[in-house]
């Protein structure tokens, strides 16, 4: 009863879903062998490239891994904000 | 005929390998099917103490192969139930006294006489799984719905997927309703979302499985425990039949429909 209060009044995560969200990380690092900081390093690496064919906005570049059954798929995001102007 | 071989096994130890060998072998034989399990955990012998055969062990696996005894002479027939029969593992060897092609080899000798071969394999990913999961034609990984023991299945099943034995089927053990009704234990639903593989059964929490291993009797005799139902379940979706889950952890009391309609429930 006090656990149900709890999860009504407060904004708090039950234990359940933080060992869930905490796992879903957990084994996508496991399975991609990427670490959250590697994926910071691909997503920089991801950027200079673009940018020398798209004008990108860094901010609104999202990339994720996401898990479809136990296939893992590397999504990126990126809004063009416009054709980069071309120096020569 | 020719026996099917199914491998259970584990990432992380203790989560109920031995109990479901004997269960799923127990539930198959009273089920009029021949079955023979094999205790691969070589040099901590469990399956015959759970199983109450360990006073009947003369050979064992390793006797039988390195050829002191035939193989029908290490298999030990059950009290309670025809046709089950166990191949105790050897107390005072180490893995490496078989290897993986010794596993296929015993587990083709007994094909031809059986409906059924369940192997209990150790825990972890070394020589002893390697030997376990050697002769499968089928494997069915065990977890317990906890953050380690489904971080290391989804390890294994990797490995499985990666040594060609097909993808694994999961037995969720050791599950407490009661808890994931407090929301304080990951569901069935939560733990194959993650792994993402066929879900064969779950087992809920039930101090039963103590009891009946105190006495040396599989659980899955004891009509009345659901552990025991449990595992004839899983027993008869082996053979093939649409056996629908023993509804455990989706609780529908007035709490529950309560949360959900707090957006909490699930
Ligand atoms: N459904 C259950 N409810 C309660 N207790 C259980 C259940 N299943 C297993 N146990 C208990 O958990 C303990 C470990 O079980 P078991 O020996 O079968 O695990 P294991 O995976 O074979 O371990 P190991 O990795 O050491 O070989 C035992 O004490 C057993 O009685
Ligand atoms: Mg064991």
């Amino acid at each position: 009863m006090d656990n149900f209060i709890n999860r009504i009044f407060s904004k708090e995560p039950s234990s359940a879903d933080k060992a869930k969200d905490r796992l879903r990380l957990v084994l996508i690092n496991d399975r991609t062998d990427l670490s959250a900081a590697a994926l910071e390093n691909l997503k920089d690496d991801l950027l200079e490239v673009l940018s020398r064919y798209i004008h990108i906005d860094p901010k609104s570049m999202r990339i994720d891994i996401t898990q479809e059954g136990r296939q893992q798929r590397l999504i990126a995001d990126i809004p063009i904000s416009g054709p980069i102007s071309r120096k020569y | 005929m020719s026996a099917k071989v199914i491998t259970i096994t584990s990432g992380k130890g203790g989560v109920g390998k031995t109990t479901a060998t004997a269960n799923i072998g127990a539930a198959l034989a009273t089920m009029g099917q021949r079955v023979a399990c094999i205790d691969a955990d070589i040099g901590l012998r469990n399956l015959d103490v759970v199983l109450g055969l360990e006073n009947r062990i003369v050979y064992d696996l390793v006797d039988a192969v390195e050829g002191r005894c035939r193989l029908s002479q290490a298999m030990i027939k059950d009290k309670h139930i025809p046709d089950l029969y166990l191949i105790p593992s050897a107390q005072t060897r180490d893995k490496t006294a078989v290897s993986p092609s010794d596993m296929i080899r015993i587990c083709d000798e007994l094909r031809p006489d059986l409906d059924w071969v369940i192997v209990d394999s150790p825990a972890g990913i070394e020589r002893g799984f390697k030997n376990a999961i050697a002769p499968a034609d089928e494997v069915i990984v065990i977890t317990n719905p906890e953050v380690s023991a489904v971080r290391d299945a989804d390890r294994i099943i990797g490995i499985v997927e990666a040594e060609e034995k097909g993808t694994p089927k999961l037995l969720i053990n050791r599950l407490n309703p009661e808890m994931v009704k407090q929301n304080n234990m990951l569901s069935a639903d939560d733990v194959v979302d993650l792994l993402a593989i066929h879900l064969l059964g779950i087992v809920p929490e039930d101090k039963a499985v103590l009891i009946s291993t105190n006495q040396g009797t599989p659980i899955t005799l004891d009509n009345k425990s659901l552990a025991g139902q449990a595992y004839q379940n899983i027993a008869r979706r082996l053979m093939g039949e649409e056996i629908p889950l023993l509804d455990l952890d989706k609780g529908s009391g007035f709490f529950n429909r309560i949360s959900s309609v707090f957006g909490s429930g699930d």
